[in-house]
């Protein structure tokens, strides 16, 4: 899919960089053992800055929801259209999620609850971002 | 310019967002008297007087003028700075000179067109000289509300004005900008590659709803079909002022897709519109032109999603304990709500700050069940009455304009049938919005 490529800075380049390697990591407080996503300065729940690290998680989930996209305002995706966009939720903490086209998976016909894996794709700019595949 | 204390964000302090903390204190000591709305219309025509500076300024004189209050005896004003409907003024476009010949400019060249400061409302009302505070409150009206009632309530102000106006500009609206670059930086970057539009969220998460509950989109026709009726029975809606079509179960389920399953007519029409409150202390209210309603309380809510998306299931605890901060602060049941105008933009999540709420004795996935019986004005539970944005276009302030208006008893032609005295609006969405119960009452 044409994506926007996303421009990494300061506060998540780790997790991009790590996209670019083909390894899924997520923001983690040591200081309160929590996953956090998308990644922020401090630690939302507990407001530590030194116990953030990024933490390898196993890249697999399951389909929280999905809608299909007909009109989006987004350039890049209109000749897309229509599109599944999913939501993911991680085995690890289903509080985090993620987005999905789902590539390769019908139209409108997803399987909420069905498991799905990881995948990179990569975007106009190089850059590689996380996308997931029913398995 | 008067010399006015501008406050530029509202404090915490300002809001009750938290369950446990009781009775509001200005429970019935506050009320909202007067009411204004400006002329709608689909988009900006550039001239001056339909500018959103413009309508606003017609809102606030015809809000003073319905509350009978000269404009000497106010001396609050409470302001949404944010007027966008998603349409943004062209970089590098002049603001058209009758504009500039019309209104007194601030530093901010956009300040009445793109977007609404105080000072801009100061500098074009010279009327307002007894103005003592003025505050900003972003984003929407029922925040505004909610500023003002405790304003009034803290004694910051006696008599208070509160504004939302909003603007829409040739083309469809969030298109070009950042959504038109091949590239994206900020917060957006972790979903704007996915490319979902504004309704996306509401959407998955009532897929989810219906995953959950067993429930089919089709069984949303019924809202949405009373939205509009009720909305063509509001004078002052886009739909009744531009185009009074009544709009059919069939149209509604056959309506092209924008993220399925959210629909055309679960999204609202941005318009260019302005609206303007009149609230004062109980006391003053007694003497003013139009009944008083009054404030039981107030409540908001500032859940955040722990993930990327908002599920439904943050979204149904947030909106149960709004519900109970409503019901705690005001001392009021569920099943003392006469009727229910919780917002409705996108029409989808009104489903979930109804059950939150409990409203006409529903639980959690029975929502579309009650859409099955009588929902009209007419009938025993009354939804959406004001028609809300769905049935009069996007604002934000039907919802609370009609609580008003019904408890009033002037709400003309979709005054609710039956006797009421309790009402419940807010909104915007049911994370992050802020609330009202209103009383014909103040006791």
């Amino acid at each position: 899919m044409p994506k926007q490529s996303p421009v990494p800075d300061d506060l998540d380049r780790g997790f991009w960089e790590a996209c670019n390697e083909e390894r899924l990591v997520i923001q983690h407080c040591s200081a309160c053992d929590r996953l956090q996503h998308p990644p922020l300065a401090a630690c939302f729940e507990c407001g530590s800055r030194a116990g953030l690290s990024w933490k390898p998680v196993s890249g697999r989930g399951t389909i929280y929801s999905y809608g299909v996209v007909h009109d989006t305002p987004v350039a890049a995706m209109q000749p897309e259209q229509p599109y599944n966009l999913a939501v993911v939720q991680l085995d690890e903490d289903p509080g985090i999620n993620m987005y999905s086209h789902l590539p390769g998976a019908p139209i409108d016909n997803l399987p909420i609850g069905g498991r799905v894996e990881v995948l990179f794709e990569t975007t106009g700019n190089g850059q590689k971002v996380p996308e997931w595949r029913l398995v | 310019m008067p010399d006015v204390n501008i406050i530029r964000t509202p404090p915490a302090s300002m809001y009750r967002d938290k369950e446990g903390m009781g009775i509001w204190p200005h429970r019935g000591k506050v009320a909202a008297v007067g009411i204004g709305h400006a002329p709608t219309a689909r988009r900006w025509d550039e001239r001056p007087e339909t500018s959103v500076g413009g309508l606003s300024i017609f809102a606030l004189r015809a809000a003073m003028a319905d509350a009978g209050v000269t404009p000497d005896q106010v001396d609050g004003l409470v302001v949404v700075p944010d007027t966008t409907t998603g349409a943004y003024w062209p970089a590098g476009k002049q603001v058209p000179a009758d504009f500039l010949a019309m209104y007194q400019q601030t530093d901010d060249p956009l300040d009445g067109v793109a977007k609404l400061s105080p000072e801009w409302i100061i500098k074009n009302m010279p009327e307002l000289v007894n103005l003592k505070v003025a505050i900003n409150a972003p984003t929407c009206m029922s925040n505004a509300v909610v500023v003002a009632a405790q304003a009034i309530g803290d004694g910051l102000a006696h008599t208070c004005l509160v504004l939302k106006g909003w603007h829409n500009y040739v083309g469809r609206y969030y298109q070009g900008g950042a959504n038109a670059e091949p590239t994206v930086s900020g917060p957006g970057k972790f979903s704007a590659p996915w490319g979902g539009p504004a309704c996306y969220g509401t959407a998955q998460q009532f897929q989810r709803y219906m995953y959950k509950y067993g429930k089919t989109h089709d069984e949303v026709a019924p809202f949405v079909v009373n939205s509009r009726r009720n909305g063509l029975l509001n004078p002052d809606g886009y739909w009744a002022q531009h185009r009074p079509e009544q709009l059919t179960a069939d149209d509604y389920i056959n309506a092209r897709w924008v993220a399925k399953p959210a629909n055309l007519f679960d999204n609202d029409i941005p318009i260019m519109a302005a609206g303007a409150y009149l609230f004062t202390t109980s006391e003053r209210a007694k003497d003013m032109r139009q009944k008083p309603v009054y404030f039981m309380t107030t409540a908001s809510d500032r859940t955040r999603a722990r993930g990327l998306a908002l599920t439904l299931e943050e979204v149904e605890e947030a909106t149960a304990s709004t519900g109970r901060k409503l019901y705690e602060g005001s001392g009021v049941k569920a099943s003392d709500l006469d009727f229910e105008n919780m917002y409705d933009g996108f029409g989808l999540f009104h489903i979930f700050h109804i059950e939150g709420l409990g409203y006409a004795g529903i639980k959690r996935g029975e929502a579309l069940d009650l859409f099955k019986g009588d929902i009209s004005i007419e009938g025993p539970n009354p939804v959406s009455p004001s028609g809300g944005n769905i049935g009069n276009g996007r604002t934000r302030f039907w919802l609370h304009s009609d609580s008003i208006q019904q408890l009033q008893g002037r709400a003309g032609a979709r005054q609710i049938k039956k006797p009421v005295e309790i009402a419940v609006s807010g909104g915007p969405t049911p994370t992050g919005g802020n609330f009202v119960i209103w009383s014909k009452s103040p006791d």
